[in-house]
């Protein structure tokens, strides 16, 4: 049945097999394709005697050059830390004072920050640090709970009403659900807050609901908020800035005083070493003094 | 297509839809808490949709005896259609995730078009849905008329073709719901597992069952490479998706395997699929209609032999090289990278083999479109396994890992190799199943392969870029001994690439779609050219069924 013909055009004989019109040639293989096949093979079997290879039973043969993945792995991290202790042991321990002192520190602190901050803070205080709704911005002047180094890196490591046990605390009360002011004194308050940080507000000072709301401030939110409304430095803002977290228009401050705020900020203790969170701390005071 | 059934065979088919109907109301019924449900109701519609397609023909004429003297092509002519919808559907989905990675709002904030629900829709809509189908649709079609024998009955190619859809489907829709058991390329839950072996079997014992008519003394290198895809597609298919589900009531399962061992598993499953489904189902493919359009003989049997083999041996070694630098113990990295090497040169050698089958009809290739397609495809071919080869070794991997390297490295196999070699299949016999002397459109064939070309050169030079610079971003240290770049930083450095990618990507979709409505338009044309059958080489006559 297997009749072999010649190829004209390449002069190869078939396998003398057809299949629904198609044949096949029976030219020798290529002696690349065996030169390659033993070089790879060869590679190998000196890839094989070299390094971790096979498996023996329940262990494995472990190569001449004695490699080891976990074993390699662990002196580059180690080599990798005993390199940069020559810095961080100094934010560790410095003074923020006296690391603030050191432009050659500080350009690591530059450096370094602004990754860390890319990493783990930019997905809520936003890539330039500026914020959004309901995340303060880093680069006002406007801090809750102080702008000192000291002060945002002790932030950094409770967090604010996270899950540390020496978490920040900070509640806004929901004055309006919780039954606490009745919704004609919410909407006083808000005309008096809203007098405060804008000098020209339409209504002028001393129209009747602003006035009626400075004594429902007095009654309610001055504790927290202070009586000149500049707040007291415990997570209270102060009202009479440009900076607002949720907002500063008469909708927002409604829903402000209506269901409170609760904000959320969670403590990197355990996830940042100590040299990292004192360098976000002075990377961020450093950004804001580069800020105008 | 109802017709050509015998009587009997009407009757398995409506029984079938309906005991698939009843599996689907079983799920409706006993997952009406979960997304099992929902599921549920895509089976019954699915098993209605069929039941009453047979009801419909159900009494027509019985096929004349003469009828099955002819080679059964229904069911590849189905598969064609159903591929290049699937096409077309899941490139156009693959390209708004594309543009989704450019802007991230394309979601429209609902829960069913973020990026996590729709990415696998389109992978598994093209590397399923579209590969599938055309692995299906063109393995009936050349074992038939390399044993010269007819597919042994008409009922089982119907339930591979419309049970394998219906696989895909339950897929797509149950990603769609959030369903997903987190395995790449395996994310379907175990209802659609049980029913893709099951789907899957039929498929192997149909295509041993054909082989073994056949009326050629030797089995053609086509059907070597179909049957390793059928058989080892089986076993990686039932091996990774062990699972136990949460109860019958519910769509979640948990693996089998755990930790590292899950990870082997499901990389071993994740790379013979590259292997057996997206590149010897396509070879197979590729040897039966290059040497068919070319007019030239395969250029060595021996050579056929020496890679196929070459390829199935080593492949099966490979997979480890995906966990490079892991948790997965060092000697199993190695024996994946050196045998991803070794892989080389048998898959060099097929891409060989191809190029050479050519010589004596390099014309051809220059002047029809269709073999240029899989001249192009063969290139690609031996292109992305050099690549695939070489972002196995573990330093360059350290690079490559993690980075649109990889995605690029996929899409030049997929779109280049796997997606040019099957259009080249269909634009081949395309004509003659519908009865026509060539394609409806010989420029717009030109048309969908330049679009093709450009698309895909566009799109794998944008993620080379992006893979490399995103790799360097990453492992870039400053002075201090601390990350230069920030995550967020190598994201903003992709996005130009990102951009040039949904370009790429959209100008390959309008191929398919050209090729969609030139495909289209062949079936619609009037006056079909009678006696085509003698394009092929008559079944044997001593090869009748008993009738």
């Amino acid at each position: 049945m297997a009749v072999e013909e010649r190829d004209p055009h390449s002069g190869y004989l078939t396998t003398g097999h057809e299949w629904n019109g198609i044949k096949e040639l029976n030219t020798p293989v290529p002696r690349p394709v065996y030169v390659f096949l033993l070089l790879t093979a060869l590679f190998a079997v000196v890839y094989w005697v070299l390094m971790p290879a096979w498996p023996v039973g329940r262990t494995y043969t472990k190569g001449l050059l004695g490699v080891d993945q976990r074993t390699a792995v662990t002196s580059l991290l180690r080599d990798a830390a005993a390199d940069r202790a020559a810095w961080t042991k100094r934010i560790e321990t410095a003074d923020f004072a006296e690391i603030q002192a050191d432009p050659a520190l500080m350009q690591t602190v530059r450096d370094t920050g602004r990754t860390l901050f890319g990493d783990n803070c930019a997905a809520c205080h936003g890539r330039e640090a500026q914020g959004g709704r309901g995340f303060p911005t880093l680069t006002s002047q406007s801090w809750l709970w102080g702008g000192d180094p000291a002060d945002i890196a002790e932030t950094i490591r409770v967090g604010i009403n996270s899950s540390h046990k020496d978490t920040r605390t900070s509640q806004m009360p929901a004055f309006g659900r919780d039954k606490l002011l009745d919704r004609q004194q919410i909407e006083a308050v808000i005309a008096y807050v809203r007098s405060l940080s804008q000098a020209t507000a339409s209504q002028g000072g001393t129209a009747p609901p602003i006035e009626a709301g400075r004594e429902v401030f007095a009654g309610n939110c001055a504790p927290c908020h202070g009586e000149d409304a500049k707040g007291i430095g415990a997570g209270a803002p102060d009202l009479t800035d440009s900076f607002w977290l949720y907002g500063g228009d008469a909708d927002s401050l409604y829903r402000t005083l209506m269901h409170g705020r609760q904000g959320h900020m969670p403590t990197w203790e355990g996830r940042l070493t100590l040299a990292d969170r004192r360098i976000l701390a002075l990377y961020l005071t450093d950004m804001r003094r580069s800020t105008p | 297509m109802i017709s050509q059934l015998s009587p009997g065979e009407r009757r398995g088919a409506l029984v079938l839809s309906c005991l698939v109907g009843c599996a689907g109301l079983a799920m409706a019924i006993l997952g009406r808490d979960d997304p099992l449900g929902g599921q549920g109701a895509v089976v019954m519609a699915f098993a209605l949709a069929c039941a009453g397609t047979v009801s419909h023909g159900y009494f027509t004429p019985a096929p004349s005896p003469a009828s099955r003297a002819a080679y059964y092509d229904d069911p590849t002519r189905a598969g064609i259609v159903l591929a290049m919808i699937w096409a077309v559907v899941a490139m156009a989905v693959g390209d708004w995730v594309a543009w989704l990675l450019v802007a991230p709002d394309l979601t429209f904030d609902a829960g069913w078009s973020s990026f996590g629900r729709l990415r696998p829709v389109h992978t598994s809509g093209v590397i399923f849905g579209f590969g599938g189908n055309a692995l299906i649709a063109t393995s009936f079609y050349v074992v038939q008329r390399t044993s010269r024998a007819r597919l042994p009955d008409q009922l089982s190619p119907w339930f591979v073709l419309i049970g394998y859809n219906l696989f895909c489907v339950l897929a797509a829709t149950g990603y769609l719901m959030g369903i997903t058991q987190s395995k790449e390329y395996a994310e379907p839950e175990w209802y659609a597992d049980i029913w893709l072996v099951i789907v899957w079997v039929t498929y192997l014992l149909l295509y041993l069952r054909t082989l073994a008519r056949r009326k050629e003394p030797h089995i053609y290198v086509s059907n070597w490479y179909f049957l390793a895809f059928i058989l080892v597609v089986a076993v990686l298919h039932i091996v990774n998706n062990l699972a136990v589900p949460v109860s019958w009531g519910h769509a979640k399962s948990y693996s089998a395997f755990s930790g590292v061992q899950d990870a082997m598993t499901e990389w071993w499953y994740g790379h013979n699929a590259v292997a057996f489904f997206l590149t010897s189902g396509f070879l197979g493919m590729l040897y039966y209609f290059m040497p068919k359009r070319a007019g030239r003989p395969v250029f060595s049997y021996r050579l056929s032999i020496i890679s196929f083999w070459g390829i199935t041996f080593m492949y099966m070694w490979a997979g480890s090289h995906h966990l490079h630098y892991t948790a997965l113990p060092q000697w199993v990295q190695t024996l994946g990278m050196t045998f991803s090497l070794m892989l080389l040169v048998p898959s060099w050698a097929s891409a060989t083999n191809a190029l050479l089958t050519l010589n004596g009809a390099w014309h051809k290739v220059r002047d029809d479109a269709t073999l240029r397609f899989m001249m192009t495809a063969a290139v690609f071919y031996g292109l992305t396994t050099f690549e695939g080869s070489f972002m196995a070794i573990r330093p360059v991997n350290s690079l490559s890992h993690y980075t649109d390297w990889t995605i690029g490295h996929v899409h030049a196999g997929a779109l280049g190799w796997v997606a040019l070699i099957t259009f080249g299949a269909f634009y081949s016999i395309v004509p003659q199943l519908w009865g026509r002397r060539a394609m409806h459109s010989a420029r717009l064939v030109e048309v969908h392969y330049w679009l093709a070309i450009a698309g895909t050169v566009v799109y794998v030079i944008s993620m080379w870029n992006s893979g490399i610079v995103q790799g360097l971003m990453w492992r870039t240290y400053n002075d201090s001994g601390t990350l230069a770049y920030s995550f967020v930083d190598s994201l903003v450095a992709m996005h130009p690439y990102y951009t040039l990618r949904a370009i790429g990507g959209f100008m390959f979709l309008a191929g398919t779609a050209v090729g969609a409505w030139n495909i289209w338009k062949t079936m619609q044309a009037e006056a079909p050219v009678a006696a085509l059958d003698l394009v092929d080489a008559p079944i044997h006559p001593d090869l009748q069924p008993a009738e």
